[in-house]
Order: C-alpha cells, then sequence, then structure tokens
C-alpha cells in the first residue's frame, strides 16, 4: 500500500457560513461536500470534469469540484445548490427550472443550475449564444436543452419585471 | 372535454427537491456501518477461470470477499431464461464479467484491493462480430448462437417479384449506444434474520430485481424488499441491469453482516452495462410503377452480447417496427439476436425499433430515388390507412392520418422550399457548405407487445387516507420522465381535485402494487388507465354510501374520506389490467394486435455539412406527432426533445469503440454526447386525437422520438452531401471517407 498524504484542516465559507474540515489534501472537493459536510446536492457523473454535474462556485467562479483538490478551497468562498435559495424562497433560477420543465430526473439540475445562475451573474440579459455557451459544460442527457434554455430566459424575464 | 388538470402544465411533482438539491439519490444515502462494494471483473473476452489469486500488500482479513460459492440460491440473474450467472464460476463470456466482490469502510484502500486480485483465465476463442456468430465460427451460446429468431409472413413475398416494375435492395447498419444517463449505477444492500433481504437503488423495474433476488437468494418473496430511490436517468439502461448490482451488493452484506453500498464509476457503468443492441438491416423492396409497395421482404440482426438477458423482446420490437407505417400487401421480415463475446446489450428506449426504422426510413428515400418520385410522395403513396393491415396482420383502428401529420411538418419546417433551395445551391462546386433536409415518417407501439401485458396483469392500488389525502401505490418509477406527475393529475382528474391532494408513494415492493415494469412507453397509457379506474372506483365508494354528493369540493372530499375510514376502515382499491377482448395476438404464427395503440410521427431535419472537415450541424429540427390526449405538455415535449438530443447523438456523434468485445472509449471525453452548443432548436408538436382506452385519451410516448430522429437526418445528409448512408453513427472520420467517394 503506497504511503498516503497525512490529513489537513481546512476552513472555508460554505454557503454563507464558517466550515471547517479535516481532509487529505488531494481528496476531491466533490467528496468532502458531500462526505464530510453532508451537502449531497452536488451530484458526480463522471468524475473527470466533463460532466458539469459536480458544479459549485469558487469564489464566484464556476468550477468542477470533482477537480479541485480539498487544500484548494482554503479560505475561498463556496456555493453549493444548498445555498441558493435564501430561506423558503426558491432563487429566480430554480423557480423558473420548476416552472419549465429544466428538471426532468434532476441529476444534473443542481449543477445546471449554479451554471445557470453563475452565467446571469455575468450576463444578467445572455443572448441564445451565451446561453448555450454558458451551459455547455454541463451535460443534461434527459431534456435535449430546451426547457433549460427556456427557464433562463424565463430567469431573466423574472429579474426584469421585479427590477 | 372540460378537464381540471389534464393538459395543464403542471409543475413537476417532486420538482422542489430536484431543484433545491434535497432529492435523495442513492449515492446520497448513507447507513450507520456501512460498507462500499466493488466488483473485480474479467479480465478476458472468453475463457476458462483457473486460478483467482490475491496479491500486494493489501490486508486481506479486514475485506468481505464473495465469490460464486457464497451464493445460497442459483448462480443466475434471473430474468426472462437463468442463463447469466451473477458472478461467474468456471467460465467467463465476455469482457468485464463479475467474478469477485470486495467490501470494506475505506473506499481508497477498497480500489487498490480491486487491482491486486489477479484473475488468471485460459482463454477460449470468442466471436465479436454478427457475421462471425452468424457464421458460427464457434459457438458461443446453445446450440447456433441464435437468442431467438422470428418470422412474420404476410401475403406472398415471393409471388410478387415477377410482376414488380422495380425491385430495390439495400443493407443497413446501426451501432451501439451507450444511454449514459448522468447519474452512474448504483445500489445499498441489508441482510438481515429478522428482515430477509433489502435493497434500495437507482432502477426503473422494482419488481425484476425483486424476482431476480428471490431465485439468487432463494427465498419466498416477503423476504425480499426492494426501494426505488430518486434516479437520475434510466432510458432502459436501468431496466435489466439494477439486479445485477443489486445481487452483488446483497452477498456481500449478507456476509458481511453490514449494509453496503456500490456506486459505479463511469468508467465501469460504461464498460460493463449495457448498450443498445448493434444492428445489421437488408431490404429487398418490390415497387408497381407507380410506386406503390408490392413487397418487402426484410431480414434484420441483432447483436445481444453474451447471455440472452432482454434481446428477445429488443428483437421483437425492432421485428413489428421493420416495416413502418406503410400498407403493403406482402411482408416478410426475418430476424434473429445472435450472441457475441460482448457485455449482453440491453434495453435502450425505443428497444430495437429505432434499428429497425433506421433502416427502412434511409432505405425508402433509395427506393424512392430508384423509382424516380419525390421521397414525400413514395410516402404518401403508401402511408397505411384506418381499416388497412399492419405487417404482422393488424388492422388499424385508430384514426391515423401520416399524411396530415407530413404536411404540418413540411409546413412548419419549410421543407418543400429548401429542398429546392438546397439542391441547386448545393450543385455549385464552389460552395464547401452543402445543405439538405430530410425526414422520416414512423409510427411506435405503446405497451408490451402482443399478448405481453395481459401476462403482465398489472396492478395499482389507491388509497384515501382519512385526511383526504390519496395515495397511488404502484410499482411504476419516476426516473425524470415524469411518471409522478401524471399519475397525480390523472388521479386528481378522476377525482375531481388538486394535485397537491395526490401523494405518490415511492415504490417500494414491500408496500406498492405491482404495476409492471417502467418501460415500452407503457407507464401513462397502461398503468395510467388503472390509476384514472382506481380513482373512479374510490370516488364510487364514496359516492355509493353516501359519504360525498356531486358538485363536492375538495373539503367535502376530505371530511368525506375521515367519516368512510371511521365508519368501515381503510379506503383502498386495487385494479388489475384486463386485456381489451377485441385484441388478439398469435405469439406462433407472430401476428395479430401487436400494440393497443400507436404514436404516429413524421419528423424533418435540417443539416448543413462542411464537406472540408465532414463536419455536420443540424440546423433546425421539427418533430411532429399523434400521440392521443397530451396529458402534460411541458412535460410532454421535454420528453420528445430529450428524445431528440439522444437520436441526434445516436446519428452523428455516439460511437462505441470496441475492442475484442470490450468498450475502449468509455469516458465522457471520448464517448462524445451532444451539448448544449451541439443541437439545433428543436420544435415539438402535437396534434391530439383521443385513444378511447387511455387515460383522458393518452397514448405512450417516451421511445417514439428515437425512432425517427436518426434516419431524418442521414436523409438529410444524403441530399446534402451525394453520400448514400448506409449506417450510424455517422462521424465526421466515416462521412469524411465517404465524400472522398463522392467528390473525387
Ligand atoms: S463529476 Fe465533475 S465534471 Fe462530471
Ligand atoms: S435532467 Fe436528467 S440529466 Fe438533466
Amino acid at each position: 500500500m503506497p504511503e498516503r498524504a497525512r490529513k489537513i484542516r481546512v476552513s472555508c465559507v460554505v454557503n454563507g457560513g464558517a466550515a471547517s474540515f479535516e481532509a487529505y489534501p488531494m481528496a476531491r472537493l466533490l467528496d468532502v461536500l458531500r462526505e464530510e459536510l453532508k451537502l449531497t446536492g452536488t451530484k458526480e457523473g463522471c468524475g473527470e470534469g466533463e460532466c458539469g454535474a459536480c458544479s459549485i462556485e469558487m469564489d464566484g467562479a464556476l468550477v468542477n469540484s470533482c477537480l479541485v483538490p480539498a487544500l484548494q478551497a482554503q479560505g475561498t468562498k463556496i456555493r453549493t445548490i444548498e445555498g441558493l435559495a435564501i430561506g423558503g424562497s426558491l432563487h429566480a433560477v430554480q423557480q423558473a427550472f420548476l416552472t419549465h420543465g429544466g428538471a426532468q430526473c434532476g441529476i444534473c439540475t443542481p449543477g445546471m443550475i449554479l451554471a445557470a445562475a453563475n452565467l446571469l451573474a455575468r450576463y444578467p440579459q445572455p443572448d441564445d449564444a451565451q446561453i448555450r455557451e454558458g451551459l455547455s459544460g454541463n451535460l443534461c442527457r434527459c431534456t435535449g436543452y430546451m426547457k433549460i434554455f427556456e427557464s433562463v430566459v424565463a430567469a431573466v424575464r423574472r429579474a426584469e419585471t421585479r427590477a | 372535454m372540460e378537464t381540471r388538470v389534464i393538459g395543464k402544465s403542471v409543475p413537476r411533482k417532486e420538482g422542489r427537491k430536484k431543484v433545491t438539491g434535497r432529492a435523495r439519490y442513492v449515492d446520497d444515502l448513507s447507513f450507520p456501518g456501512m460498507l462500499h462494494g466493488v466488483t473485480v471483473r474479467s479480465p478476458a473476452a472468453r475463457g476458462r477461470i483457473r486460478a483467482i489469486r490475491f496479491e500486494g500488500e493489501i490486508p486481506w482479513h479486514e475485506f468481505t470477499v464473495v465469490t460464486a460459492k457464497d451464493i445460497p440460491g442459483k448462480n443466475c440473474i434471473a430474468l426472462l431464461i437463468e442463463d447469466q450467472p451473477c458472478l461467474a464460476a468456471e467460465f467467463v463470456n465476455h469482457p468485464e464479467e463479475a467474478i469477485v466482490l470486495l467490501a470494506h469502510h475505506d473506499k481508497y484502500l477498497l480500489e487498490e484491493a480491486r487491482r491486486a486480485v489477479r484473475i488468471e483465465i485460459e482463454p477460449l476463442p470468442a466471436i465479436f462480430s454478427i457475421e462471425d456468430s452468424r457464421a458460427r465460427k464457434e459457438i458461443i451460446w446453445g446450440q447456433d448462437n441464435i437468442f431467438k429468431s422470428f418470422c412474420v409472413d404476410k401475403g406472398d413475398v415471393d409471388g410478387a417479384w415477377a410482376s414488380a416494375a422495380f425491385v430495390v435492395e439495400g443493407r443497413y447498419e446501426t451501432g451501439a449506444q451507450e444511454q449514459l444517463y448522468i447519474e452512474p449505477q448504483g445500489m445499498i444492500a441489508q441482510v438481515s434474520e429478522a428482515e430477509g433481504v433489502t435493497v434500495w437503488g437507482s432502477l426503473q423495474c422494482p419488481h425484476y430485481v425483486h424476482k431476480a433476488l428471490m431465485v439468487l437468494f432463494g427465498l419466498p418473496r416477503e423476504r425480499i424488499r426492494v426501494v426505488q430511490t430518486e434516479t437520475g436517468g434510466g432510458f432502459g439502461g436501468k431496466e435489466e441491469y439494477p439486479s445485477m448490482i443489486a445481487a452483488h451488493a446483497a452477498l456481500l452484506a449478507r456476509k458481511s453482516g453490514r449494509p453496503v453500498k456500490i456506486i459505479y464509476d463511469r468508467a465501469e457503468d460504461m464498460v460493463a452495462t449495457t448498450k443498445r443492441h448493434p444492428s445489421r438491416t437488408r431490404h429487398v423492396t418490390a415497387l408497381s410503377r407507380d410506386g406503390r409497395l408490392l413487397a418487402m421482404d426484410i431480414d434484420f440482426t441483432v447483436d445481444g452480447g453474451a447471455y440472452e438477458t432482454l434481446s428477445p423482446v429488443v428483437l421483437s420490437r425492432g421485428t413489428i417496427h421493420a416495416a413502418g407505417p406503410y400498407a403493403c400487401p406482402n411482408v416478410r421480415i426475418r430476424s434473429r439476436a445472435v450472441a457475441t463475446n460482448a457485455p449482453p446489450h440491453g434495453a435502450f428506449r425505443g428497444f430495437g425499433a429505432p434499428q429497425s426504422v433506421f433502416a427502412l426510413e434511409r432505405h425508402l428515400d433509395r427506393v424512392a430515388e430508384a423509382v424516380g418520385i419525390a421521397p414525400d410522395e413514395l410516402r404518401r403513396r403508401n402511408f397505411i390507412r384506418e381499416g388497412q393491415t399492419l405487417a404482422v396482420g393488424q388492422v388499424v383502428k385508430e384514426k391515423v392520418d401520416m399524411n396530415g401529420l407530413m404536411e404540418r411538418a413540411f409546413a412548419l419546417s419549410g421543407y418543400h422550399a429548401k429542398r429546392k433551395k438546397f439542391a441547386a445551391a448545393n450543385s455549385d462546386p464552389r460552395g464547401a457548405i452543402k445543405k439538405g433536409i430530410g425526414f422520416a415518417s414512423f409510427l411506435h407501439g405503446a405497451g408490451f407487445t402482443g399478448s405481453g401485458e395481459e401476462y403482465l396483469a398489472s396492478e395499482v392500488a389507491m388509497e384515501a387516507m382519512a385526511d383526504g389525502t390519496v395515495h397511488i401505490l404502484a410499482g411504476s418509477t419516476e426516473m425524470g420522465q415524469g411518471t409522478n406527475t401524471i399519475f397525480a393529475q390523472i388521479a386528481a382528474e378522476a377525482l375531481r381535485l388538486d394535485c397537491e391532494q395526490i401523494k405518490i408513494i415511492q415504490p417500494d415492493t414491500a408496500y406498492v402494487a405491482n404495476s409492471g415494469p417502467t418501460v415500452a412507453s407503457r407507464t401513462a397509457m397502461i398503468v395510467g388507465k388503472l390509476v384514472e379506474t382506481a380513482g373512479l372506483g374510490l370516488l364510487k365508494s364514496l359516492t355509493d354510501g353516501e359519504f360525498l354528493q356531486p358538485g363536492y369540493t375538495a373539503a367535502d372530499f376530505s371530511r368525506a374520506c375521515g367519516e368512510y375510514v371511521a365508519k368501515h376502515g381503510p379506503l383502498k382499491t386495487f385494479v388489475k389490467y384486463e386485456h381489451p377482448r377485441d385484441l388478439h395476438w398469435d405469439d406462433l404464427k407472430y401476428s395479430g394486435d401487436a400494440y393497443g395503440a400507436y404514436a404516429w410521427a413524421v419528423y424533418v431535419a435540417e443539416v448543413s455539412v462542411d464537406i472540408r472537415t465532414a463536419e455536420v450541424r443540424v440546423n433546425d429540427f421539427v418533430a411532429v406527432q399523434e400521440v392521443g390526449k397530451v396529458i402534460n405538455p411541458v412535460l410532454a415535449a421535454g420528453q420528445i426533445e430529450g428524445g431528440v438530443a439522444q437520436g441526434i447523438g445516436f446519428a452523428l456523434y455516439e460511437n462505441v469503440v470496441w475492442q475484442e468485445g470490450r468498450m475502449v472509449n468509455a469516458q465522457m471525453t471520448n464517448y462524445v454526447m451532444p451539448t448544449s452548443v451541439d443541437l439545433p432548436a428543436i420544435r415539438v408538436y402535437f396534434e391530439e386525437i383521443p385513444y378511447g382506452r387511455g387515460p383522458a385519451g393518452a397514448k405512450g410516448l417516451g421511445e417514439l422520438p428515437l425512432d425517427g430522429t436518426a434516419p431524418a437526418i442521414a436523409n438529410a445528409i444524403a441530399q446534402a452531401t451525394g453520400v448514400d448512408v448506409r449506417q450510424i453513427p455517422i462521424t465526421a472520420e466515416t462521412l469524411l471517407e465517404m465524400l472522398e467517394g463522392v467528390h473525387a
């Protein structure tokens, strides 16, 4: 059995609250979130950075948590799907996915919703190409993406009428 | 008919859980003391197991190790027959066949241990192609490598050749396709003296798993319990294979005395689990001078892999759909599923039909060319109409208007104008981007084939609780396609309530009725009808007992339930499927009413091809279908859109690369499915002709979109490039080669 590194302590902010855990430096952030912090909303679809099911936000940027070593989380601000709804009220993107059929089996949905929310933070009025590009790192096998695009557009509209 | 909730896009029943990340999939569950399990698999395609060695510096005493010797009952995964072992004992028949199971609480150590198990196999000659299997280069299954064969015979095909003005021949191939649900397969098992065997997992058919575990453990029905967890996509891939993982997890749990979780990683899921059957089809078609079909002689073969699993039924559906929605007096379809030394191919949305429909619809474009008429004109002259007979001898009793669907699809896609425009533009030799528009017209039968539904005899239970909540108890599973939501809508409609008052009980064989497998586009139409009937039955109990008067409110209903329960005890109904008496099927002759109803469709695809790189883009896609009454427009359109996307993958991108029976590109990086930037706008339209026997008039639609998408694209590419497309996937590499032939 090869020599293993020793566990390190990592402190970061997860969904607005302070979090601290012990992990092997090269443990995947995905596993830490799911197993140590019990945030199982983040999913694993491929474990190699292709599917985006494990997408989370780290300091505002969308990353595949299956590719992020735990030690890189030190001092960062992390947002997972569990941190999106405020109190009982859904984020505009979540509400839109619910109303417009953006989620079918739901396994890509947490990552997809974070990708969409991240996109809207960067481009509040995305055009079709920006939506497609912005979500291209997140695979969905169920929807054919059409209802996901519609959901994003609906979330933009909702944000507009609110503003 | 005025409806309350049918035909409305009520939001997905479990949607809130899914958008907030609270939906619990199998890998999200954890039990105290739980171990993880892994599978050690065959390195060889075929051979005799010589030795199993546990090497390396692994603390083997800490591990639970299971081999075939640890199986208490029969070493098989019982399905149609019992030919597939749960763990190979003496021989292996395909790469990655399971041989040893290991469990340990440390996942990382477990992975090292898996790599330290040496399995020595004395190789035996293996076969890897349909051709070699049919030539019987080796006999690897039964007497002749044939799992099943069918012969459909209508009229007199051989008598038709002489009078034909045209005879057109063609051979077509389709490749394997990976289901690629984004949630890999997984299962947790617990075994105890007191409770028997319980498994929780990602699966489509709880009662299939239940049956397999009964046989494997030699236990009676009530000692096995199967619970479906939230399932992250199935598409057929979680129809039969979950029985295997459940069996493995349960064996480890039994031996270790602890709960055991097995989750496949993506690579293992891709190399070890089922895929769509590769196929070969040969058509010989006779036509009159004016382009009427005189005879269709069809030969259809699918590669079943190493064990029978579901190949006979996949073959059956592929066979029945092989002659399409056309009226032809003489049809012969000979078909067979053959064995090769690859992991068994299995259920995948469409279930044999996408293979045979691809061949037919591509062939008919070639036939039209040979006859000298337009492809749509050929279809128009031969479309089946009400009162005519399909190839299997079924008289069509539905109001079918294929021509109407085709005209609508053409109007929506601008087919005729584009076809002309593209033909003119493509003839300019300077243009590197060629365009094409093509279509496919097709049908898809809903429900189990022939007498299948009669044998299944599905049941649904429904219970009204004292507080007025109505529970639906059925084994039909939600895997994203919308079962929960449409069942709630159907029940709410029957009971005149809102969907919120209906609760779908999690499929759990200890509690729910066996409503049959969630496959074959049968859930809305067949099981949905049982839900409707159960709802009406409950209502009758309440009104007959005068607990409830017409014109009631939701509050009245709840009060009535409370009073009923107080007086009589539980208010529960069971409904069992009754096969319509006028549907007849002859299993021996393979003829009769193959399906209670069909969905009918015409799909149009527009493509552009860069002939320098052979890159194909689908620019527009119009899907017009008649599926009876649409229960939930958003969910129904979502089904079609997702199916078309999978069909586009099947046609263009999804290429399983085989090496000696093993998938070598078992990663999402090199097995490519469509992303959000690859797809066109997929435009979906429904015609709604209520079907008398469906709930509120609904038919099945889940598999339909897989059938017509690939041939529509292939026909469009043929127009764009002049390439005579004969096989899918049409990857850039294969198209480039073919383009050299055309434009040399
Ligand atoms: S699991 Fe991380 S990208 Fe697929
Ligand atoms: S909803 Fe199933 S993978 Fe996207």
